[in-house]
């Protein structure tokens, strides 16, 4: 957009992996439309090499993320929030009207507050027959690999995104392939919020063609297959993911509406109970 | 400290006092520990206090090149600058010692004649000590007679993990004895050692074996000195004295490389074991770019102005 | 002299400007009384005024009373959970980009000491603000049914002790759950309350969902027996408790209760002795032992007794006691004269009933209210200063002989508040723990606070819960 004669200097749109923003090593991008002045732009077309440097990046993020208090993550999730109001305008501009980047500025709010939370609504003193403690504790699984709704773009990804991280876990994103560009946008909000690099990394390109590489990771320990809408494709990473026996969470079987209150099964689904036992006595 | 069942003096007649003494020390909890140290750490040491801390400072840091590389015209370099660290200020204090390799004894001890700057070296293969015991006591005699005044030793941390007490008691002792008059530092390699249990009980080991110094680290394995570490040696010194009448020293060393870290390091000595460890004889900082950010610091209190690295000498 | 002498390291009063005079915060502005009373606060380290506030009347009461009701019926328990989240937050984040400004007030106004108000109650309040936010949308996750609603209006009375962080505990989950409050803060520490009240206009929060009457004991009374109040939060002395309960009965108020305590610090012979020496000291010296969950009696096994004596006594040799301001002072002053002489009557009472009083030399300023840190030895059950809560830095110190003694002295009390448990081993800790008549168990730390973590006491320390889940339950209907 250009007021009087003056030149827009155009965005570039790249990865976004390890808090930082490279290009495609494959050097590939693609074409995609925007609503601006007719032209589409180039966004990075990522490959399986960068979802394998994906991978490494979340899981090197791992144990910081997770080993951060509570307290710390939701401070960093609701920074995200403050970022995400100060860039309402540009949001808007890209596709997305009003009320659904309110609802994802909202959308993080309200899971910022969970993180401090989780563990008194999901675990708990167990009253065991015998003399010992009994504790469950709730924890986080480590890397998930996210397939982002395409239907979504903005409030969907967020709906996935923020109950993977709440809790400790580094995700791998593979955005909406023809509306990439808020997920691109967002990657730029997440790396001025204070959350570590690594923790969340976003891919645009053929959730085809990156999908099999990120459901057969050996390094991945859950799969959000949210984004899939071929059901065969869908059948094919479920079956790719249980050589590792990765914990996967299905396509929803009807249209999800991303204004309602999720509730806490995204959170829960990615997250491992531990038990822990102790002999009471003097 | 506590009565112990078997007296102190017999408490190394055998592995099993040994093991029974070390093991019924007190635990240490972690966390606590921890917050000890961030606590005093909050200490605001200004205006004189600080004026008096840096310059004590100075005067304890051992300053250090341990280096495959290290050659006579580096460790002379060194030499010059413990002698004299700031060449505008004569009144700034010499550092305590300079610390090298046994090869580079008689090269420091020439350089450092008449200064009062102490010469200590590293010795029984250092850092590892993976070397045999009459390897080990050898280098520690050739190094004394070449002229050092003290000798870090390390203690052999594969017989201390597998609890061969004795084993590390008795070499510390037959260093000792190689020391001849030569002041002896036995360093713990506390990063190695894990848990700050084991950190107590090391640090005891060494004092009982005869140790004048204990020290936290070679600073070649990661991480080196800690507060919280230097509080358990802190506390153990102090122990030690109550218990036998005699007190032992301590150095932290790698990793301390700003003034804060250092005046840091010092209200540490003064509210765990107490003033009389404000002394050189009895606390060191292992250290080389410490030197010139006191050094930094002890201009800027005096002028009122920030300084910058140009002012001061590389080495 | 000492060889090592810290120099002074005053923080600096400049950040916060307190006015000459306060009046009540009600219905979003500050209005002045009606009858005009007003009160000084005084600087407990120096007796300098400070300021003068507003000492409200019944009918100001009524006034915050009807400002609140309407702010609950109109605007705040219609309004949606994610907004009200929203405001919370909002105040959270002003309480850290404010945080220096309140500790130097906090600490002027009460007289502890710039380093605690600064690491432990500032960042504790806007803790609590930005967890119980969390909570304002989520309330159908909390167990408390499908459906659960606010109660209407809270009438809510806070100590002099931690006055921010007591007003942080009580706002912040009433807030959450759609309730309105009207506040009273204490006497004599009334400042960061109404600095609070500022943050609330800058948050923008609709007027009156937080009203602030300052005043004294019958500005309480009032906030308790007003007919519009439906629940009632009070933080403070036992004896106090009891008039407010008896004055709720037959009405149809919600009270919950947070009162006194007399709480046993076990150090059994297996201890980390070091740690538990921090442990004691903290127990009861921080902040000047005005902390209703102090570690008040310590309970030491008679095996390593010698031993830990001499490690507490050259570990209180090391505290600084002094101007609260400074940044390297570890005990402040005592809150006000009329603290100081109950504190002074009790250890005399200690002395004359036969038990050993120690304190480490040291030397107090001549203005304020200033009391040295001391241990009692030789103290049994039957003493006065082993059953009442001397609420200062005095420490009682009995001994015992097995694990089921221990237990047994430590339950010997009508309070049930907190307790602690030093042992490096962990089935006598979950053993210990398990007996314990008491609300909050500490093994191997002491005066540790969390907003996740629930907080409150058994028997005459009181009754509810504040803080984590359990921190909701008083403020909803379900």
């Amino acid at each position: 957009m250009s007021t009087d004669n003056r030149l827009a200097v155009r965005k570039t749109y790249k990865l976004f992996i390890g808090g930082a923003f490279p290009r495609s090593e494959s050097g590939r991008s693609y074409l995609v439309d925007t609503q601006h002045d007719g032209a589409g732009v180039n966004v990075a077309l990522a490959s399986r090499k960068d979802v394998r440097d994906a991978v490494l990046a979340a899981r090197a993020a791992v144990a910081t993320w997770s080993g951060a208090t509570a307290y710390n993550r939701g401070q960093i999730l609701y920074r995200i929030a403050e970022m995400l109001e100060g860039r309402r305008g540009q949001f808007i501009e890209l596709d997305n009207d009003g009320s659904t980047v309110d609802a994802a500025i909202d959308r993080w709010v309200w899971y910022a507050g969970w993180a401090d939370k989780i563990a008194q609504v999901y675990g708990g003193a167990n009253p065991v027959a015998g003399p010992y403690f009994n504790l469950s504790a709730p924890e986080p699984t480590g890397v998930v690999g996210v397939i982002a709704p395409p239907d979504s773009p903005l409030l969907g990804l967020v709906s996935v995104v923020a109950p993977a991280i709440v809790s400790g876990n580094a995700v791998v994103v593979l955005a909406a392939p023809e509306r990439p560009l808020p997920a691109v946008t967002l990657a730029e909000v997440l790396a001025t919020s204070d959350l570590p690099g690594g923790v969340v990394n976003i891919l645009t390109g053929r959730v085809a063609e990156m999908g099999p590489w990120l459901a057969s990771h050996a390094d991945v320990n859950a799969l959000d297959l949210t984004g899939v809408t071929d059901p065969e494709l869908a059948t094919s990473l479920e079956a790719a993911a249980a050589d590792t026996l990765k914990r996967v969470l299905r396509p929803a079987a009807a249209p999800v509406d991303w204004t309602a209150d999720p509730g806490l099964d995204r959170i829960t689904a990615l997250l491992e109970t531990k038990t822990v036992w102790h002999p009471k006595g003097t | 400290m506590t009565a112990t069942a078997v007296p102190l003096a017999e408490v190394a007649s055998s592995e099993a006092a040994l093991r029974i003494f070390l093991h019924g020390l007190p635990g240490v909890d972690q966390v606590g520990a921890e917050q000890r140290a961030a606590t005093l750490a909050t200490r605001s040491i200004k205006t004189t206090a600080k004026d008096w801390a840096i310059d004590l400072a100075i005067g304890m840091v051992d300053l250090t090149t341990l280096e495959g590389a290290d050659t006579p015209g580096k460790v002379k370099a060194l030499c010059a600058k413990a002698r004299r660290p700031d060449p505008a200020d004569p009144s700034c204090p010499s550092v305590a010692a300079v610390c090298v390799y046994p090869a580079l004894v008689p090269t420091a001890a020439a350089a450092l004649a008449g200064s009062g700057v102490h010469v200590a070296s590293v010795a029984t293969a250092f850092p590892s000590g993976q070397a045999p015991l009459d390897v080990r006591i050898a280098e520690t005699a050739a190094a004394v007679r070449d002229g050092a005044d003290e000798i870090d030793m390390v203690i052999n941390r594969g017989a201390f993990l597998s609890g061969r007490y004795q084993q590390v008691y008795d070499e510390i002792v037959a260093v000792k004895a190689a020391c001849g008059g030569a002041h002896l530092k036995v360093i713990l390699e506390t990063g190695e050692l894990a848990t700050y249990d084991n950190v107590r009980r090391a640090s005891w080991l060494a004092m009982l074996a005869g140790g004048d110094f204990i020290k936290t680290s070679t600073g070649k394995v990661s991480p080196a000195a800690t507060m919280p570490v230097t509080l358990i040696m802190l506390e153990a010194v102090r122990d030690f004295r109550d218990a036998t009448g005699r007190t032992v020293g301590v150095k932290p060393a790698g990793g301390i490389r700003t003034s804060k870290d250092a005046i840091r390091y010092l209200v540490l000595v003064n509210e765990t074991a107490g003033e009389d460890w404000l002394d050189p004889d009895r606390f060191r900082f292992g250290a080389s770019t410490l030197l010139n950010d006191l050094l930094m610091q002890r201009t800027k209190q005096r002028t009122g102005h920030y300084s910058g690295p140009d002012y001061f000498t590389l080495d | 002299m000492p060889l090592f002498e810290y120099a002074p390291a005053p923080e600096s009063r400049s950040i916060v400007d307190i006015k000459p005079s306060y009046g009540l915060f009600i219905g979003g502005e500050f209005v002045d009384p009606a009858d005009g009373a007003a009160m000084k606060s005084v600087n407990p380290a120096s007796e300098e005024v400070l300021a003068e506030v507003a000492e409200a009347g019944e009918s100001d009461v009524d006034r915050a009373v009807a400002a609140a009701r309407r702010a609950y019926e109109t605007t705040w328990g219609p309004m949606p959970g994610r907004e009200r989240a929203k405001y919370l937050y909002r105040i959270a984040r002003i309480i850290q980009e404010r945080s220096r400004e309140l500790a130097v007030l906090e600490s002027l106004d009460n007289g502890k000491p710039i380093r605690e108000s600064r690491d432990v109650d500032v960042p504790l309040v806007a803790a609590h603000f930005f967890y119980y936010a969390g909570w304002a949308d989520k309330l159908t996750h909390a167990g408390f049914g499908p459906d659960p609603r606010p109660v209407g209006v809270a009438g809510q009375v806070i100590p002099w002790n931690f006055p921010l962080l007591m007003l942080a505990w009580k706002i912040a989950p009433a807030l959450a759950c759609g309730n309105t409050v009207v506040l009273k803060p204490a006497e004599t520490t009334p400042l960061t309350a109404l600095v609070f009240a500022e943050i609330c206009q800058q948050a923008d929060l609709p007027p009156g969902v937080v009203n602030i009457v300052t005043g004294a004991g019958a500005t309480g009374a009032a906030v308790v027996n007003h007919p519009d109040v439906d629940k009632v939060a009070f933080t403070g002395s036992t004896e106090v408790g009891r008039a407010i309960a008896r004055a709720v009965a037959g009405t149809r108020k919600r009270v919950t209760l947070e009162l006194g305590g007399k709480a046993a610090n076990i150090v059994f012979d297996d201890a980390a002795i070091d740690q538990a020496v921090e442990g004691i000291v903290n127990g009861i010296f921080f902040n000047q032992g005005h902390v209703c969950c102090a570690g008040s009696r310590l309970l030491v096994q008679e095996s390593v007794y010698d031993e830990l004596l001499a490690s507490l006594k050259r570990r209180m040799a090391r505290l600084r006691v002094g101007d609260p301001l400074d940044k390297n002072t570890d005990i402040g002053a005592i809150n006000s004269s009329a603290q100081l002489d109950r504190i002074r009557t009790l250890s005399e009472i200690g002395s004359q009933e036969g038990a050993e009083a120690w304190s480490p030399p040291c030397e107090l300023p001549d203005r304020g209210f200033w009391f040295a840190p001391t241990i009692f030895t030789g103290v049994t059950q039957a003493h006065r200063i082993a059953r009442e809560e001397i609420f200062g830095p005095v420490l009682s110190v009995l001994t015992f002989r097995t694990p089921e003694e221990a237990v047994a002295k430590a339950n010997n009390t009508p309070y049930g508040l907190s307790a602690g448990v030093w042992t490096e081993k962990g089935s006598r800790i979950l053993a210990t723990a398990d007996k314990l008549r008491a609300g909050v168990v500490w093994a191997n730390t002491f005066n540790k606070f969390d907003p996740a973590s629930p907080f409150g006491g058994y028997k005459e320390s009181g009754y509810g819960r504040e803080g984590g889940r359990h921190g909701l339950e008083a403020y909803l209907v379900h």
